[in-house]
């Protein structure tokens, strides 16, 4: 877009750089915000059918579809209590803390092709760091809050956090090394083509993988059964106790925003990103670089096809929470080190040699896009890498897929 | 309660505890004096051929009638009446002792009676008595931990007696 | 000697302890059941000692007994335990029937059992749900009121009530059962039984459930007997006992040829009239599962005396019979009675001058001494087991507060 604006409109590069930016951020912010919304109107229905009831039916009409707006009306409306011995500054600071990390960890998730914020060659290690600030809301939220059960949700997602980001990290390894890079951008495009290809059903490592990942992510956002944090029914609502009116709905916000991106991260590192299970664009003869209409219909394929795996992964979550009862705190962490921990690293181990053993995997592939550049250091099959794909991948931002390009170039 | 039998035995193990019994009544009843009901009760709880392994209840009875007219014609002193209910899990079988106070200490009112405690016999004992003395007003010697369990600590008086009269006003709540 | 205490690697542990916090759990608190305060000493996430205060729902129920009838105080009943109201009536009709020796006619029996059944089938799901409740779980609880929303219908075809029926009283009943209300039953009955299945799969045999509850909470027989615990949470422990075949034969009387096992483990076995689940593997007699479990072997062993009840109660001819004036005369005396209530044994005494008014009422709740016994229980438990226990002896503070 800045590129547009400055060879186009003839921009100053800082000002289009500045208008790119601000439009990013705004349209980022409205999936977070229209997503929150859509996604607490979409749980209080699921709630209702799983337990037998209709949830929302009135508000705007049918289905209850405005009511998370209504809600939202009605929070602002709210009078914003502070107990009086909080402490002022970080009881006030703390949702925007927790909202911010959610909200940047979006940045540079990639919605399509080239559908994002900003293209980051070390992606996948941004989107867990910036992710793992949130939890700094939610502690200073407990610390400032002068309630005793505040402070036990807090010290509980403190111990929640160092076990679950372990097992996470490790997972989050495997997607990466079979792709080579830890661009989201690349390794969504080296799943391009029919389902078999997404690192899913690489092998039987990364099918684990993928639960294990499942099981940290929704530990991580604080869904059931791992809502230790704010446990309605031990520590009345955790962290969040004393929060009130916008400032509560911005933990909530936060909360539906990280359920999302993890959902996302879990399409793109192990489902394909924004490809289908079948390559319809490419059958038909769609494929990048054919036309600007195609261009953009891919894109916009490929955002649904984003989106849409994203909802499916939080409505799974949703599915869970009405379904399990709430961990202990023991018992979370003993899941979260004793076994996935292990487990995430003996798949790791796994699939680092299936990679070496059987690097064209079990099933065969129909169309195998330029998947097999590793960064110059394993050779594809055959030990040769058709130049053509190489360079179509060569000509993104991050400096490894350069490098890979040229060590491809050279190769053949 | 299996006749006489089993209360000549009482009375061996612990002479003069036991002065009355009932053994006609709908539940037939023994009664104790009021200074060893601790002592029948270990007795009933680990000596008995009948071992009474669990308290069910522990009440008191205000055997008193305020109004004076009616107080001329019944046939009892004003009294305080305690009823302990007994029952044995292995042979289900049930006992009832009771034991008669002063209604108050040294006849001076708001001093309340005092009683052994059973606590040492039942842990059960515990809340049963603390609810008694809330709300009968009776002073059970040795239990561990005796304040008042329903009322609010700083209650005045004790509710269940008959000559209670509630407090026209607590804490600004109006009484009546 | 001081060397060897120096050496020791736990001493370490002794000098990190931190400060010991006081947390008040409740009277304002999702999972204390109503107005339960529980004073929490804890260290950390482990709890050192827990005081239950109660006292915040006293409406001094024995107080006001002294001052109407006998049958006047059938309301009352019905607010100590509402959530099984038919069986405190029950509980207060058959001790005045028991001092005035008075003996309802063989059709009120059967309707008597019939109802009081039906009742501990809706108790119990309000246990099981407000148990998943306390565990973090939302759907279980919908699903048991789904259910006994049906059983109130019943209810309210029957009395007028839907939760306070003052239904049975002394004497009799206030009323027959409308015509159809058999029918209505079976068919509940007999859509609800496959339901049964559903909570087994949500709660009972629950991996995470069964995380949450076996092995927390363990109560020994000799513990629950001394404290007198009853109910469930005695039989939970593996004590043999229930009122309905055990107890006085005023009672026992009712239950007189109707055939029905005692839920509690015998010989390490649970009665298996039907399909159950196992026991898991952590579960140690007299936890919080096998609490749980109790009451729901419970909730199809009353599901079978309702049957029996129906047949019995359909065979009769006779009249239901009216029943007592309000102000009948109860002869001078005392009488005390204890009955099976879906919580525990609910004792109530009454002592009579020779008037219509009892000298003196009294009501022994089962949950005051179920819940007397919290704190043994939770000594040393995480705060998130607190819940686990307390919700696992299924208290109602209507009843301990009185």
């Amino acid at each position: 877009m800045a590129d547009f604006l400055i060879n186009t409109l003839g921009l100053p590069a800082w000002l289009a750089w500045t208008v790119a930016a601000v439009v990013a951020a705004v349209l980022i912010l409205h999936v977070i915000a229209g997503g929150a919304l859509v996604f607490i109107w979409a749980e209080r229905k699921i709630a209702g059918r799983i337990q037998d009831r209709l949830g929302p039916t009135r508000t705007g009409g049918k289905f209850g579809w405005l009511q998370s707006l209504a809600d939202g009306i009605k929070l602002l409306a709210k009078e914003d209590l502070m107990p009086d011995g909080a402490d002022g500054m970080l009881f006030r600071i703390a949702p925007y803390v927790s909202f911010c990390a959610s909200f940047c960890a979006f940045i540079c998730l990639p919605f399509a092709f080239d559908v994002v914020g900003q293209r980051l060659n070390v992606g996948v290690f941004f989107v867990i760091a910036v992710l793992g600030l949130e939890v700094f809301g939610v502690i200073l939220a407990g610390y400032a809050s002068a309630s005793k059960w505040s402070l036990f949700g807090a010290m509980r997602e403190a111990a929640q956090v160092v076990s679950y980001e372990v097992p996470l990290g490790m997972c989050v390894v495997v997607p990466v090394m079979l792709a080579g890079s830890m661009d989201l951008v690349t390794i969504a495009e080296k799943q391009a083509g029919w389902f078999t290809n997404w690192f899913l059903f690489h092998d039987p490592f990364t099918f684990v993988v993928f639960w294990i990942y499942v099981t940290c992510a929704v530990a991580s956002v604080n869904r059931a059964p791992f809502d230790l944090a704010e446990a309605e029914s031990e520590l009345v609502a955790g962290f969040h106790t004393e929060y009130s009116g916008l400032r509560w709905s911005f933990f909530f916000m936060a909360e539906y925003g990280s359920m999302f991106l993890v959902s996302a991260l879990a399409a793109l590192l192990f489902m394909g990103g924004w490809n289908g299970p079948i390559p319809v664009a490419t059958l038909l003869g769609l494929s990048e670089g054919t036309g600007d209409t195609a261009h953009y219909l891919v894109r916009l394929v490929g955002l649904a096809n984003l989106i849409g795996k994203a909802t499916l992964g939080v409505l799974m979550m949703m599915w869970i929470r009405w379904t399990l009862p709430r961990l202990r705190i023991d018992q979370v962490m003993t899941t979260c080190l004793k076994y996935c921990t292990p487990l995430a690293a003996a798949m790791f181990l796994g699939a680092m040699l299936w990679q070496i053993a059987l690097p064209g995997g079990l099933v065969p592939v129909l169309h195998r896009p330029a998947a097999e550049i590793r960064e110059g250091w394993l050779p594809g099959p055959g030990g040769e890498v058709r130049a053509r794909d190489a360079v179509s991948t060569g000509d993104a931002v991050s400096t490894g897929d350069a490098v890979a390009a040229k060590v491809a170039q050279v190769g053949s | 309660m299996r006749g006489p039998g089993f209360l000549e035995q009482l009375e061996e193990a612990l002479p003069g505890a036991v002065v009355g019994r009932n053994l006609e009544a709908i539940d037939p009843w023994v009664e104790v004096a009021s200074e060893r009901i601790d002592d029948v009760c270990r007795w009933l709880a680990t000596s008995s051929p009948v071992r009474f392994d669990s308290l069910q209840c522990i009440t008191a009875v205000d055997w008193c009638e305020p109004d004076p007219k009616k107080a001329a014609k019944v046939s009892w002193q004003p009294h305080l009446e305690m009823v302990y209910h007994l029952w044995s899990t292995p042979t289900r079988v049930s006992l009832v002792v009771k034991t008669n106070l002063p209604r108050w200490k040294a006849d001076v009112p708001g001093q309340p009676p005092e009683i052994p405690s059973v606590c040492g016999v039942w842990r059960g004992a515990n809340w049963h008595e603390r609810e008694v003395y809330d709300l009968s007003g009776v002073w059970f010697t040795g239990h561990p931990d005796l304040r008042r369990i329903l009322c609010p600590e700083d209650w005045e008086g004790f509710p269940l007696r008959k000559d209670y009269e509630m407090p026209l006003d607590y804490h600004g709540i109006r009484g009546k | 000697m001081a060397s060897m205490v120096d050496d020791d690697p736990r001493i370490i542990e002794f000098d990190v302890r931190t400060d010991e916090m006081l947390v008040n759990m409740g009277p304002q608190h999702p999972s204390t059941h109503g107005v339960l305060r529980l004073v929490l000493r804890t260290d950390g996430e482990v709890v050192s000692e827990v005081e239950p205060h109660i006292g915040y729902l006293h409406r001094c129920a024995e107080k006001i007994g002294e001052n109407l009838t006998h049958r006047q105080f059938i309301p009352y009943t019905d607010r100590m335990d509402y959530l099984a109201a038919m069986n405190m009536n029950l509980g207060w009709a058959l001790v005045v029937e028991k001092l005035m020796k008075y003996q309802v006619s063989e059709k009120a029996r059967h309707l008597r059992v019939l109802i009081t059944e039906l009742n501990r089938i809706g108790s119990h799901l309000v246990g099981m749900g407000a148990y998943g409740l306390d565990l973090g779980t939302f759907s279980p609880f919908l699903y048991a009121f789904r259910e006994r929303e049906k059983i109130l219908d019943l209810f309210e075809e029957a009395c007028g009530a839907r939760l306070t029926y003052s239904y049975i009283t002394v004497g009799g009943l206030t009323a027959d059962l409308p015509p159809g209300w058999l029918q209505r039953c079976e068919a509940f009955l007999g859509q609800f039984e496959p339901i049964i299945k559903e909570y087994h799969a949500l709660l009972t045999t629950n991996a995470i459930f069964v995380k949450r509850t076996a092995n927390i909470g363990v109560m020994s027989p000799d513990l629950a007997i001394e404290y007198g615990c009853s109910g469930p949470v005695l039989r939970g422990s593996g004590v043999d006992q229930d009122m309905r075949r055990d107890g006085e034969a005023i009672y026992t009387a009712m239950y007189e040829g109707y055939a029905f096992e005692v839920a509690v483990m015998k010989d390490g076995q649970y009665p298996r009239d039907r399909e159950y689940p196992a026991v898991p593997a952590d579960a140690v007699l007299g936890d919080c599962w096998h609490r749980f479990f109790v009451r729901m072997l419970e909730v199809v062993q009353s599901m079978d005396l309702v049957r029996q009840a129906m047949d019995r109660y359909s065979a009769c001819n006779g009249p239901l019979g009216e029943p007592l004036k309000l102000t009948e005369k109860m002869p001078a005396g005392d009488a005390y009675l204890e009955t099976e209530c879906p919580k525990g044994q609910m004792g109530f005494y009454i002592v009579s001058d020779g008037s219509a008014i009892p000298w003196r009422a009294r009501a022994r709740s089962s949950s005051f001494s179920n819940l007397a016994v919290a704190h043994e229980l939770c000594r040393g438990c995480l705060i998130a087991d607190v819940p686990a226990i307390v919700g696992s002896l299924d208290i109602v503070m209507g009843e301990i507060d009185r």
